[in-house]
């Protein structure tokens, strides 16, 4: 018998991508997104991608997201989550109570006082937690499927959220609160390409250190020239994007109002762009949080192994109702952080706030790769499904679609990702 | 006698009124393999699941040490050191061997991330051991054929320092080469003192095997022999006609 920890890991003839190791389906979806940019592009004159455009597309993509983030491990588990609009709505109209009515007239907490939007936001997060738990424990405990716990709950929360604010908008909201929503908070040029250029050298670490770690244990590593590729193209991209945010310029009448606002006069000619909006990073973070979890911890390993045999996950000692819980919960307290988002971006909470996100959320998983049939899906993908149908959405309102027309394209879309998906899923060979 | 490793007495369990088994009582000792053997749906596999935390038993108690171990799910069992390689396999397919071999006890690094590398590298050192033929480190197991799929189910019972072993037709899937290297694992386990409980529906191999087999029929204990004592044939009859060569000698 040959010694096998010596013998050499058999390398076939690879085509460029698996030596790159690029997701195709990523890169599919990638340029399907491309595509459609350039082609809204053409359409409107070169307004679809101004920076102006690129930055209302990005902070209206981002509520969607957040939750879409969440979906994500719903999904792989073979679950579904379809309350998530009716439960940002409850979260928004909590928080909405909390800092209009609660902690000024009951607590005597004067308005503006600094402390109102971090109470509201942990009391909205608290809350949505408690509800995600809940919900998690009948699916997981009661083993009421998961279609029928959140299709109460879509009915329960919607009307929940009308019922704690007697039906009425509350607002405006805490100006501090106001920061999450999009252009009222943003971080400025300089800020801006500060966070760009750590994320930059970040990413580019990532990469290095992955084949450090894998060099260590002699496995095979791609070529230095292909890590550098991938490094400059990471770079290129971040850096890219933070340019863009920054050459939107704050409206001149904006400007002069924000300089009054602390008691200076504008001077002559002063003009500056928004840079990065505080919901945008928000995003990122949680994006990268939930892309660390669902790949390097225990938890989310968890998650997918339940997803691909919920029997073998049991079996390997995963306590797979407790697991369910905590995927819920962690779905409950994304959809109250795009609570803040949703809310703060329209400075009110409003009644109908998140009607049909429960579509949009799901729709922006399914797209971006995440399998019904549980198992399989990244938070990057979902992501990048939400930007897909805003973009789509906005897109068509620019180029002048009628609103119901919108509905059945992005309809028809999402049933023409999901084919494209199981066909490519065919041809090589995944599940 | 010695104090046996495990005990299983009288146990019963029900699915929707049917006794899949009925006050069945057998036991193992350190060092010792023990084989059960019986028609298809006899009720082994649901008799092992008892043991190792799959299904709670409605009647019966198990012991072991001597001592009355409670066991009401697979983390249970995993206390006591009782490893099993189920009939089924129970392999999460989409993930790859590696993450099944460790799944629910992740190597993590100090900052308590799963470490993966780390993984992949002890998991390549014990299917070096135990099937050398292995090389799919990266796919999922899904993408495996079924012997190499019960390659990794077997790396991941033994590769945890079991002191029980249960073995649900290990072999079934496997070719000839890689059956006979189960059968040396099987003996080298044996010598570290393991007890090991083999289902195999082939009559020589447990003969070859095990000390003492345990046969059922319909969810009912047949009897339990010492291999030495008995030919391919008695087991045969107790298998298909569900006679005790004990009772006849008695
Ligand atoms: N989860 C279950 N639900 C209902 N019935 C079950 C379940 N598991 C097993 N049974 C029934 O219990 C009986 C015993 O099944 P078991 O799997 O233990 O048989 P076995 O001896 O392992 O057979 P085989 O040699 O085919 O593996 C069968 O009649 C089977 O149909
Ligand atoms: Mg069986």
């Amino acid at each position: 018998m040959t010694d096998a920890t010596s013998q050499p890991i058999p390398q076939q003839r690879k085509n460029i991508f698996q030596l790159l190791e690029l997701d195709t389906r990523l890169l599919g979806m990638v340029g399907a997104f491309i595509i459609l940019c350039i082609g809204f592009n053409l359409f409107t004159d070169g307004r679809f991608l101004t920076p102006r455009n690129v930055f209302n597309l990005t902070i209206q993509t981002v509520s969607v997201a957040i939750m879409a983030c969440g979906m994500v491990f719903v999904i792989v588990t073979r679950h579904i989550d379809l309350s998530v609009g009716a439960l940002l709505a409850t979260c928004s109209a909590i928080m909405a109570m909390t800092q209009t009515a609660f902690l000024p007239d009951v607590l005597g907490m004067e308005l503006g006082n600094p402390m109102i939007a971090p109470i509201a936001i942990v009391v909205g997060i608290v809350a949505g937690t408690a509800i995600g738990a809940f919900h998690g424990w009948m699916i997981g405990y009661l083993t009421i499927p998961a279609f029928i716990v959140t299709l109460g709950g879509l009915l329960v929360w919607r009307n929940v959220g009308w019922f704690l604010t007697r039906g009425q908008t509350i607002g405006p909201l805490d100006t501090n609160f106001q920061i999450f929503g999009g252009t009222n908070g943003t971080l400025g040029p300089t800020m801006s390409w500060i966070l760009g250029v750590i994320a930059a050298l970040a990413a580019i670490a990532g990469i290095w250190n992955a084949r450090r770690a894998k060099s260590a244990h002699g496995f095979p590593v791609k070529p230095v020239w292909a890590e550098l590729t991938l490094s400059g193209i990471s770079a290129a991209v971040i850096l890219g994007f933070i340019a863009t945010l920054n050459a939107y310029q704050i409206p001149q009448g904006r400007l002069r109002r924000m300089f009054e606002a602390s008691g200076e006069t504008m001077p002559e000619g002063y003009s500056i762009g928004y840079g990065l909006p505080v919901s945008v990073l928000l995003l990122i973070v949680i994006a990268v949080s939930m892309t660390i979890v669902a790949r390097r911890t225990r938890f989310g390993r968890y998650i997918f192994a339940t997803g691909g045999n919920p029997d073998a996950a049991e079996l390997s000692g995963v306590n797979t109702r407790m697991l369910t819980v905590k995927i819920f919960a962690l779905m409950g307290a994304l959809c109250a952080i795009s609570a803040v988002v949703a809310s703060a971006r329209l400075t009110n909470h409003t009644n109908d706030i998140g009607t049909l996100d429960e579509l949009r959320v799901i729709a922006a998983a399914v797209i971006g790769g995440t399998a019904l049939a549980g198992g399989m899906g990244t938070i990057h993908g979902a992501i990048l499904g939400a930007l897909i149908m805003q973009s789509l959405q906005s897109g068509m309102a620019m180029v002048g679609v009628d609103a119901p027309y919108q509905n059945i394209v992005v309809g028809i879309v999402l049933v023409l990702a999901v084919f494209i998906d199981i066909v490519y899923r065919k041809r090589t060979g995944d599940a | 006698m010695t104090t046996p490793l495990v005990e299983m007495r009288n146990m019963s369990i029900s699915f929707g009124g049917i006794k899949a088994v009925d006050d069945v009582s057998v036991d193992l000792h350190p060092g010792e393999v023990v084989g059960l053997l019986g028609h298809n749906g006899a009720g082994k596999s649901t008799l092992i699941k008892m043991l190792s935390g799959a299904y709670g038993p409605d009647a019966g108690e198990i012991y072991i040490n001597g001592e009355r171990a409670t066991i009401t799910n697979p983390r249970d069992a995993r206390s006591y050191n009782i490893e099993t390689i189920y009939q089924t396999l129970a392999l999460a397919d989409n993930l790859d061997a590696a993450s099944n071999l460790f799944l629910g006890r992740e190597l993590v690094t100090p900052l308590g991330l799963v470490n993966d590398s780390a993984m992949e590298a002890e998991t390549r050192k014990i299917m070096a051991r135990l099937n050398p033929n292995f090389q799919k480190f990266n796919a999922p197991v899904s993408a495996l054929s079924g012997g190499q799929r019960q390659s990794v189910a077997i790396a991941r019972a033994v590769y945890f320092n079991a002191r029980i072993l249960i073995m649900d037709e290990p072999t079934a899937a496997l070719g000839p080469q890689e059956t006979q290297m189960v059968a040396e694992l099987i003996k080298k386990l044996k010598a570290d003192g393991i007890g090991i409980f083999l289902i195999d529906h082939d009559v020589h191999a447990v003969l070859d095997l095990c000390d003492r087999a345990s046969v059922m029929k319909n969810g009912k204990l047949v009897g339990t022999v010492n291999t030495k004592d008995v030919t391919d044939d008695d087991l045969l009859s107790m298998i298909i006609l569900g006679k005790n060569p004990n009772d006849a000698a008695a």
